[in-house]
């Protein structure tokens, strides 16, 4: 166990040091560095002055080294764009984004998972049919297109819902929340929707798939026969095994739920990671670009190692398999 | 299980037949048709598919105006409705945008686009994987573990995130100059790049399979060098899985290029794909002018759904446990 | 036990409700296309940021939407005996936001401020030779010749707190195109009747009232706070409005004013803009890196500008992208201008034929390519304009490949001179058509040209502008100036093609009238009860 542990945290380290190195590449050999930082009337003595303030003339190792030490310390530099700390603009925007990200996981897990359970059990009935409908169309249709209509539908014809922001935000501590007020709430639904429809119907699938299989089983099969109560089978027994994949599921798609935030931001204008990044795409502003990919990058192994080492918690085959190839 | 068609038990079972069956209905009586026709939806799904990429292609054909060609717009064509409602015009029959470009033949020059650049790219990352995996495959060791590693932090992004990273720091090197077509190839660089990575592995499995088989040995043995072995040999059991993922890629790609244009980094409303005419029919939605932005809209939901629906039954079709 | 409960939630309501009608507070939710760029307030010279900064920091006199000045820091003003001097006396009681007193060195560190070498207002006051303190509340303006105008010219000039910028490290301007962080970025100190409460550039700015404002009872003060939000999709815009989510739109997408004059609660406040917009080419440069032209440059030939002045359908855009939000013209100042000419302002009549004949003559025959700089955050429907000039232009052969971009990133570019065919728009807040010519005509060195991005220098013409700033003969003057329009237009220069119409769009219960200078000033409004 400890072997795989420090294994794997071994090879997370190798993966940040990669993407460091492509986020340093960005940072420094995209564009001019200087040339961005100078006005056209600053003289040649000013160019160089300022070049060697960057340590830009040392040799390469030092310099991602340097890089490196500052990412640590989470010191990403000056935006070329609004010329504010790197860190301090993701300080802002992170708790949007994380909120939203919660909101729309909830909205995921909420009716995903009763939905995968029900078109499981009662695979021919039209509601079935329906939740099935309405998942194929979640997993096609673009995320943005999804948000359009949602604002079309709900937010300008109906007015029930806001249509971009975040409502009215109450700061504790540093953290900026909109989840304490009416109107913070109410501008998190269409947002929240948008993004978790996506995971809302791979979670459906997932559970349907792992039901419709768990019920073909042998023990259920016995269980049945034994006289249990289709509800004591249905819920205790299937639906406990099919939780272990749904919740790794859950984790890994962090990713996914975290790219399509971009889109969904966009889309409402949410003030969060996502609506930087792609501002920051827009205007060519390349470290905020580099720090966001470092940062996500972080998350996602952060992710994956803690996903890894649960799963060879709960699931001792993978213990023993490790152990025999060593 | 399923049970044997009539046709098959009857017709063959123990009897050699007198003369080979024809391809077509070898095709007509497999599984794989017999799973297609079966579902109504799918056969949906297909014609709807090969009409819309059908009437993409041949867009310069028969669509009724040119809308790239910037010389025919005229400003007072703009902002027309559909044909049949008020105020509309025969000769746009969707309607017209708000630059005077025909809606019907933006939609099909729009796809066209998109279908190009979705090939291009599906064509990219099947070189860029099918090349590293071979070679991670047949080489093994340290090659192997290098271009595995690559992959692995590849994959831990999700593909738009790599597509919109490749596509911001193209338009910050490119950024004062737009050559002539400068952003189809930068969308194409972007989208294959995110996606050559579930064909390296898919196709390293395979390598490291047939690498141990007798014909292989014996190809070495023989002394024919590592390449032809690659290419002429392992290359051809490694199609039929290759095909299949190309195919759903394809659909991914068509959506990450919509995405991208509508997010304003894909193609510009000068030539403008499915995404960026939503992007910019948008604007027009309160105002009334709701064509512009509907069937583009309506084109990409139906096309993205169709296309899904196809991927879904392939992959059921394809996949052994289900049958 | 109940009764007791259900008395005391009687009780607090009513004092709710009572409290409400008190407090009459109107916050306002004031949503733009795009945000200041800075709060430093000598740092750009740009419509929007003058727009919120006047509302935080005040100018010696302002100018309000009628065109009148109205006396603001400075009580009244004078020229002395001596024909080069003017002397201002100040207001006196006035307090800044963090409670210092403001006297006349706070004026004498603002103006030298604002003309240092990174200050983007250095322009407008070029012919200030210095400034100095007579008493604590008089301050003396010595100019470099005799300067009529000089009062105009210090509207949208801002007055800081010299001890505060002291502190705070912040004498020197922010230097905004060498993108250098600076405190007065993101911080403010005025005198304004707004203090700055928090400021998220790009997404929102929150005001709230000043109360040791000198102002207060002299100006209705009907607005308490406001959030000042940034949203640029015009979609998004117009469907925060809808919903009652943004009280006032000041930048209306023209294709939804129908829309909104129809909806109930709602109405629309149109108004001309004192604001040109038009295009703007590199002739001076003796080729172009953008251009598929090798050796030459084909906007320096007189004749392909005239092309391209003839090629465009003003009434074209002026129907389809600006839906009759705009008034076609010949001249890069609209109307409001001294210097204005009618002969000038006519449109030219759109001839393709001519055009291309004219190009075949300059030897471009079969056209050339180039690259176009367009904002897609700034003017009405800027994006729409620049996309429908392309195929104007490839109607004569002129391959227009355009590079849209927020306003943050085009500016600089025609500042930094990377620019060699874009949009601009231009607006004169001193009525006169100096300001245009010192910004836009003369040869890009020291105080001068900032905004030239056509690398036109005509020495003569340089002399004959700075010329202007000493001529107190009106006559002479006028006629000077329109010498001076009459070499810039035979040369084609630049090539206008309208000016601004404004729409305002806004709750039934305010009423925001629409400035020239498209400056809303929340002070004098008074939400109706």
């Amino acid at each position: 166990m400890l072997a795989f542990a420090i294994r794997r945290l071994f090879e997370a380290l190798m993966v940040m040091l990669a993407v460091a190195l492509i986020a340093f590449a960005l940072f420094r050999y995209v564009g001019d560095p200087v040339n961005q930082m100078v006005g056209q009337d600053a003289t040649l003595a000013d160019r160089a002055e300022l070049r060697r303030h960057l340590g830009l003339d040392d040799p390469v190792i030092v310099q991602f080294g340097r890089f490196v030490s500052h990412a640590v310390r989470f010191d990403f530099g000056i935006s070329y764009q609004l010329k504010q700390s790197v860190t301090g603009m993701i300080a802002e925007r992170f708790p949007a984004t994380f909120e939203l990200a919660l909101a729309a996981a909830l909205f995921a897990v909420v009716f995903g998972i009763p939905m995968g359970v029900y078109t499981g059990i009662y695979r021919d009935s039209w509601l079935s049919k329906v939740f099935l409908t309405v998942s194929l169309i979640g997993i096609s249709l673009p995320t943005f297109l999804i948000g359009i209509l949602l604002i079309y539908l709900f937010a300008v014809k109906l007015g029930w819902f806001s249509s971009f922001g975040r409502g009215e935000v109450i700061t504790v501590g540093f953290w900026r929340t909109g989840l304490l007020t009416i109107s913070g709430l109410k501008a998190l639904v269409l947002p929240a929707i948008t993004l978790g429809l996506f995971q809302m119907t791979l979670i459906t699938r997932l559970v349907r798939a792992e039901m419709l299989e768990v019920l073909r089983t042998d023990y259920i099969k016995f269980a049945r026969a034994r006289g249990l109560s289709d509800r004591a089978i249905n819920f205790g027994h299937a639906l406990r095994n099919t939780l272990v994949p749904v919740i790794t599921i859950i984790g890994l798609q962090l990713g996914l739920i975290i790219a399509f935030a971009i889109i969904t931001e966009s889309v409402f204008q949410w003030p969060g990671m996502g609506l930087m990044f792609i501002q920051a795409v827009q205007n060519a502003d390349i470290p905020v670009m580099a720090a966001y990919l470092l940062l996500v990058a972080f998350l996602f192994v952060l992710i994956n190692l803690i996903v890894d080492l649960v799963y060879v918690r709960i699931d001792p085959r993978i213990r023993i398999y490790s152990k025999g190839t060593g | 299980m399923n049970e044997a068609s009539p046709n098959r038990l009857s017709s063959t079972a123990g009897v050699p037949t007198a003369r080979p069956r024809s391809r077509l209905a070898a095709l007509r009586d497999s599984d794989l048709w017999q799973s297609f026709v079966a579902s109504r939806l799918v056969v949906a799904a297909a014609l709807l598919t090969t009409l819309l990429v059908g009437a993409a292609f041949l867009a310069p054909l028969i669509a009724p105006h040119n809308p790239y060609d910037l010389k025919s717009l005229e400003l007072i064509d703009a902002d027309r409705p559909p044909a049949w409602e008020e105020g509309g015009d025969a000769r746009f029959l969707l309607g017209t945008d708000d630059q005077g470009r025909d809606i019907l033949s933006t939609i099909m020059y729009g796809t066209r686009a998109s279908l190009m650049i979705g090939i291009c790219s599906v064509l990219l990352a099947v070189a860029i994987g099918l090349s590293l995996g071979l070679w991670a495959g047949y080489a093994g060791g340290r090659i192997d573990a290098a271009i595995m590693r690559v992959a692995d932090v590849q994959l831990t992004f999700p593909a738009i995130l790599t597509a919109l990273l490749i596509d911001g720091v193209a338009l910050a090197i490119f950024k004062r100059y737009t050559f002539e077509g400068g952003k189809f190839w930068i969308l194409v660089m972007a989208i294959g790049l995110s996606y050559w990575v579930q064909y390296a592995r898919t196709v390293r499995g395979v390598t490291l399979v047939e690498r141990d088989k007798e014909y292989v040995q014996a190809a070495r043995l023989i002394g024919i060098g590592p390449m032809k072995i690659m290419f002429q040999h392992i290359l051809p059991n490694v199609m039929g899985p290759v095909l299949v993922l190309a195919t759903i890629n394809l659909a991914l790609a068509i959506i990450t290029e919509a995405t991208l244009s509508f997010l304003g980094v894909g193609l510009p409303p000068t030539e403008p794909s499915l995404g960026t005419m939503i992007q910019v029919g948008n604007k027009y939605l309160f105002s009334g002018s709701w064509w512009m932005v509907a069937f583009p809209g309506l084109t990409l939901a139906l096309l993205a759904v169709a296309v899904n629906l196809l991927g879904d039954w392939l992959r059921d079709a394809l996949n052994p446990k289900l049958r | 036990m109940v009764r007791a409960w259900k008395a005391k939630t009687a009780a607090t309501l009513v004092a709710t409700v009572l409290l409400a009608g008190a407090a009459e507070a109107r916050s306002v939710t004031w949503a733009r296309t795009g945000d200041a760029l800075t709060l430093d307030p000598h740092s750009q010279n740009e419509g929007p940021t003058h727009n919120l900064l006047q509302n935080i920091y005040e100018p010696l006199m302002l100018r309000e939407h009628t065109g009148k000045l109205l006396p603001t820091l400075a009580e009244s003003w004078k020229v002395t005996s001596d024909p080069l001097v003017w002397e201002f006396k100040l207001r006196q009681g006035v307090k800044f936001h963090n409670g210092n007193t403001f006297n006349a060195d706070d004026v004498v560190f603002s103006i030298e401020r604002a003309l240092q070498p990174t200050s983007d207002m250095k322009g407008i006051i070029s012919s200030i030779e210095k400034v100095s303190k007579v008493d604590d509340h008089t301050v003396q303006i010595k100019t470099k010749g005799p300067n009529p105008i000089l009062p105009d010219q210090l509207t949208n000039i801002y007055i800081m707190d010299k001890e505060w910028s002291e502190a705070n490290n912040t004498v020197t301007v922010e230097d905004f195109k060498a993108k250098k962080d600076n405190f007065a970025v993101r911080n403010a100190n005025g005198t304004g009747p707004y203090s700055v409460v928090s400021r998220e550039q790009d997404v929102k700015t929150v005001l709230k009232l000043f109360d040791g404002y000198w102002g207060k009872g002299q100006v209705p003060l009907g607005i308490e706070s406001i959030n000042y939000v940034t949203i640029k999709k015009d979609e998004t815009r117009v469907a925060a409005l809808l919903s009652g989510e943004v009280d006032l739109v000041q930048d209306m997408p023209v294709q939804d004013i129908d829309r909104v004059q129809k909806t109930q609660g709602l109405k629309v406040n149109l108004g001309q803009e004192n604001r040109s917009i038009f295009l703007g080419m590199d002739m001076g440069s003796p080729d172009l890196k953008s251009d598929d032209v090798q050796g030459k440059n084909p906007f320096a030939d007189k004749r392909v500008r005239q092309a391209i002045n003839m090629a465009i359908d003003r009434d074209g855009i002026r129907r389809a992208v600006m839906r009759n939000q705009s008034k076609p013209s010949g001249m890069i100042i609209g109307p409001f201008v001294n210097g204005y000419s009618e002969e000038f302002g006519k449109a030219p009549a759109v001839s393709v034929d001519k055009a291309k004949a004219l190009l075949a003559e300059a030897g471009y025959a079969n056209g050339f390519s180039i690259a176009f700089h367009c904002p897609n955050d700034r003017y009405v429907s800027d994006e729409g304009i620049c996309q429908a000039v392309v195929p104007m232009l490839a109607r004569i052969g002129i391959k227009a490949n355009l590079i849209s971009q927020s306003k943050t990133k085009h500016f600089p570019a025609i500042q930094n001179g990377e620019t060699e065919f874009y949009l601009l728009g231009w607006g004169v807040p001193t009525y006169d058509s100096e300001y245009a010519f010192s910004f836009l005509h003369h040869t890009r060195s020291g105080r001068y040209g900032g905004w030239n991005g056509t690398r036109y220098s005509n020495p003569e013409l340089d002399k004959k502008i700075e010329g202007l700033s000493s001529e107190i003969d009106i006559a002479k003057r006028n006629a000077a100036i329109a010498e001076i329009w009459k070499t810039v237009q035979d040369e084609t220069m630049y090539i206008p093609l309208h000016d601004q119409l404004l729409a305002y769009a806004m709750k039934g219960d305010l009423d925001v009238p629409v400035s020239p200078d498209n400056y809303v000033h929340m002070k004098f409004i008074a939400p109706k009860k």
